[in-house]
C-alpha cells in the first residue's frame, strides 16, 4: 500500500513555489491537478515535453500524400476528363488547380490526427471516470499529489507544504 | 510564471475577480433558471426556422423553379446567403486563432461565443448550397466517390470543389477546436452539479478530464498548433469561396484582388455579428464585467480597420472598372452605371452601410457606446449581405446581350429560407448559452493576475475587504 501526501493549494504561485521546494529536497512529485494550465510547473515536475506537435507533421504529410495520391488517380491515371479542351493527361500541368485541394486536406488530417492523439494519450472520451481526487480543482484549487516512502519522507512533505502555503494537507493510502 | 502586463493598458476584468468568482459567474447561467428574455427570443428563432423548413420542403418538393431566379441571374439570394454567413463565421476563427497566435488577452472572455458563432454560421451556409444543387438527396455526388454511371470522378479543377474540401474541414476543425476548449470547462461544471442528471451530463460532455499536468502540457500545446493551422485554414477558406467568382469568367467577379477582400470583408461582418452578440449576450447573462467597454472598442478597432480594408477593394474595383475603359466593366457592381440603375438602391445601401456609416467608430466615444455600437453591428451585416447582393445580382443582370437584360426579385421561398437560417442560428446560439460555459474560463483564469481588477499593476490602494481577498504571497 502506497501512501501519498495530497497537498492542496488555492494560489497557482503558491503551488510552483511548494513544487520547487518539494523538488529540491529530493522529492518526486506523482501528479499535479489544476484548474487551468500552471505554466512552469511541468518542468518542476520533471515532465518531458510533449511531441504532440511533431505528430501533427507527420498527420499533415500523410494528408497531403494521400490527397496527392487521390487526385492524381481520379484525375490523371482513371478518367481524365476534357474540360473546355483541356483535358488532364499530366499531372504537372494540373497541380496549380490542386493545391487549394492538397492544403484542406493537410489541415483536415493534421488537426484531426493531432485532436484524436490528444484524447488517445490522455484517455478523454464520453463516459471516462475524471481522475481528480478533489472537485475543487477544476475550480480555484490546485492539488499536489507527493509519494511518500516512509514516515520519515511523510513528515518531511508534510512540513514543506504547510510551509509554502498549501491550504489543506491530508495523506492519503492507496 | 509571468504575471506582467504594461501599466497604462486597462484592466479586463473589472469587479474584482478571483479564480472561484470566475467559477461562479461563469456556471451561473448553466446552473440557474432561464429569464422570460431568452424563452422569448427563443420561441421567436423556432417559429423562423420552422417557417424556414417549411420553405426549404417547399423548394425540395418542387424545385429550384420557386425561386426567383431567371436566365443570366442564375445566382441570388442563395448565393448572397451562403457568402454572408461563410464570411460571419470567419470573425470566430480570427479571434480565437489569429488573436491567439498574437497573444492577445482580450480575445478570452468573448472566443467561446465567436466560435460557437462561427460553427452555427458555417452549418446555415452549407444549407444554400445544397438547395441550390436542385436534387439535394444527391449532394454526396461532391464527395470523390466512384458511382455507378462510369468512373465518373469530381473534377478537382473547379473551385466548386475546392469550396466543398474548404468549407468540410473549416466546419469539422472549428468544431474540434471549440469543443477541446469546451472540455476543462465542462469538467467544472460537472464537479459543481449537484443533481444527478446534470452531473451525468457534464461527465459525458467532459470527457473525464481531470485536470492532470500532463494532460494541460498536451492541451496546451494542441491548441497552440490548432491555432497556427486554422489561421491559413481561414484565409484559405474565403480566397476560395471567392475563387467561386473570380475564376469565372464574368465581368465583374473576374477579379484578382476578390481573395484578400473578401477575407477582410468576412472578418468586417464577422467581428459585427460578434458584437451583436455579445451586447446582448454581457447583457443577458450577466458577464458586463468580463465583455467590458474596453472589449467592445478593441473589437470596433478591428471593425474600423477592416472596414478600411473594404473600402479600399471597393474604391479600386470602382477605378479599375473606368481605367479599364471596357464599355462591358462599367456595368460591375462597383459603377456609376449600377449606381444609376434600377439596381441603385443595393449600391447605395452597400456604400452607406459599409463606408459612411463606420466612420462614426474613428470617434473614442462612439466606439464605447454601447447603443451606437449595437446598431452599427446590425447594420453593418446588412451592409455586407448587400456587398453580396451586389457582387452577385448586379453583375449578372446586364448581360452582354441587351435583349437578355434582366431584373429580379426574390420570392417568399427565398426569403423565407433565409429567415429560416437566421431562426436555425440563434436557436442554437441560445442553448448554447444556457447549456455551455459562455466564457472559456480555464483559459481565462491563466490570464487573471495580468488583467484582473484585482491584481491590476500598479496596484490600486486596495480597500480593507479587497486585501482579504488576494493571497498573501502573490
Amino acid at each position: 500500500m502506497a501512501t501519498y501526501i495530497h497537498a492542496l493549494y488555492n494560489d497557482d504561485d503558491r503551488l510552483i513555489d511548494g513544487a520547487k521546494k518539494v523538488r529540491e529536497q529530493g522529492f518526486s512529485i506523482k501528479e499535479v491537478f489544476s484548474p487551468f494550465p500552471v505554466h512552469g510547473i511541468d518542468k518542476v515536475m520533471g515532465l518531458k515535453r510533449t511531441r504532440i506537435s511533431i505528430c501533427c507533421f507527420i498527420y499533415g504529410c500523410t494528408g497531403f500524400s494521400l490527397a496527392f495520391w487521390m487526385i492524381w488517380y481520379m484525375l490523371i491515371k482513371d478518367w481524365p476528363i476534357d474540360i473546355g479542351g483541356k483535358p488532364n493527361f499530366t499531372w504537372y500541368h494540373n497541380i496549380p488547380s490542386w493545391i487549394p485541394v492538397l492544403f484542406e486536406a493537410t489541415i483536415f488530417c493534421s488537426a484531426h490526427g493531432m485532436a484524436l492523439t490528444l484524447l488517445f494519450r490522455s484517455w478523454l472520451f464520453p463516459g471516462v471516470t475524471p481522475k481528480n481526487p478533489d472537485p475543487r480543482t477544476t475550480d480555484d484549487h490546485f492539488l499536489m499529489v507527493l509519494p511518500a516512502h516512509s514516515e520519515e519522507d511523510e513528515l518531511k512533505l508534510i512540513a514543506t507544504a504547510n510551509a509554502t502555503g498549501a491550504v489543506e494537507v491530508k495523506k492519503v493510502h492507496l | 510564471m509571468s504575471h506582467h502586463e504594461s501599466n497604462i493598458r486597462e484592466p479586463l476584468l473589472l469587479g474584482k475577480k478571483t479564480y472561484h468568482q470566475i467559477t461562479e459567474d461563469v456556471a451561473r447561467p448553466v446552473e440557474g433558471k432561464a429569464n422570460n428574455y431568452w424563452w422569448l427570443m427563443l420561441t421567436f428563432a423556432i417559429i423562423a426556422w420552422i417557417w424556414g423548413i417549411w420553405c426549404m420542403a417547399y423548394c425540395v418538393g418542387r424545385g429550384i423553379g420557386t425561386w426567383g431566379l431567371n436566365r443570366t441571374i442564375f445566382w441570388g439570394w442563395d448565393i448572397t446567403n451562403f457568402v454572408w454567413w461563410i464570411g460571419i463565421g470567419h470573425a470566430g476563427t480570427l479571434i480565437s486563432a489569429v488573436l491567439c497566435l498574437f497573444r492577445q488577452r482580450w480575445r478570452l472572455t468573448i472566443n467561446r461565443s465567436a466560435e460557437a458563432m462561427t460553427i452555427f454560421a458555417v452549418m446555415c451556409a452549407a444549407i444554400f448550397p445544397v438547395l441550390h444543387m436542385g436534387r439535394p438527396w444527391l449532394a454526396y455526388f461532391v464527395f470523390p466517390l466512384p458511382n455507378q454511371f462510369g468512373s465518373l470522378w469530381v473534377n478537382f479543377n473547379s473551385p466548386l470543389l475546392w469550396d466543398v474540401f474548404a468549407i468540410s474541414t473549416y466546419f469539422t476543425v472549428s468544431l474540434v477546436f471549440w469543443y477541446l476548449g469546451l472540455i476543462p470547462d465542462f469538467a467544472m461544471i460537472r464537479d459543481r452539479a449537484i443533481d444527478k442528471g446534470r452531473k451525468l451530463f457534464y461527465t459525458l460532455l467532459s470527457f473525464g478530464w481531470s485536470g492532470r499536468a500532463k494532460d494541460w502540457q498536451r492541451y496546451e500545446e494542441v491548441s497552440l498548433v490548432l491555432a497556427g493551422i486554422a489561421t491559413p485554414l481561414v484565409f484559405s477558406v474565403h480566397s476560395i469561396v471567392s475563387s467561386d467568382f473570380a475564376t469565372g469568367v464574368v465581368r465583374g467577379w473576374h477579379s484578382t484582388i476578390y481573395p484578400p477582400y473578401f477575407v477582410a470583408g468576412a472578418i468586417f461582418s464577422g467581428m459585427a455579428m460578434v458584437l451583436t452578440l455579445v451586447i446582448i449576450g454581457r447583457k443577458v447573462l450577466n458577464l458586463e464585467e468580463y465583455i467590458t467597454i474596453q472589449h467592445v472598442d478593441t473589437m470596433n478597432r478591428v471593425m474600423l480597420t477592416m472596414g478600411a480594408v473594404v473600402g479600399i477593394a471597393y474604391f479600386v474595383e470602382f477605378f479599375m472598372a473606368w481605367y479599364s475603359g471596357d464599355p462591358n466593366e462599367s456595368f460591375i457592381y462597383l459603377s456609376w452605371n449600377n449606381a444609376k440603375g434600377v439596381y441603385g438602391w443595393a449600391f447605395w445601401s452597400l456604400i452607406i452601410c459599409n463606408i459612411l456609416l463606420p466612420q462614426i467608430l474613428w470617434v473614442k466615444k462612439y466606439r464605447r457606446n454601447l447603443y451606437i455600437t449595437f446598431i452599427l453591428s446590425i447594420v453593418i451585416n446588412i451592409g455586407m449581405w448587400f456587398e453580396r447582393f451586389c457582387i452577385i445580382v448586379t453583375d449578372l443582370y446586364r448581360d452582354y446581350i441587351p435583349s437578355d437584360w434582366t431584373y429580379y426579385r426574390p420570392t417568399f421561398v427565398e426569403v423565407g429560407t433565409y429567415v429560416g437560417t437566421l431562426g436555425m442560428f440563434f436557436t442554437f446560439f441560445l442553448i448554447f448559452a444556457r447549456w455551455f460555459p459562455f466564457i472559456a474560463q480555464a483559459e481565462l483564469k491563466t490570464t487573471l493576475k495580468a488583467t484582473g481588477d484585482l491584481y491590476h499593476n500598479p496596484p490600486r490602494r486596495l480597500t480593507h475587504n479587497e486585501e482579504a481577498l488576494v493571497p498573501q504571497n502573490s
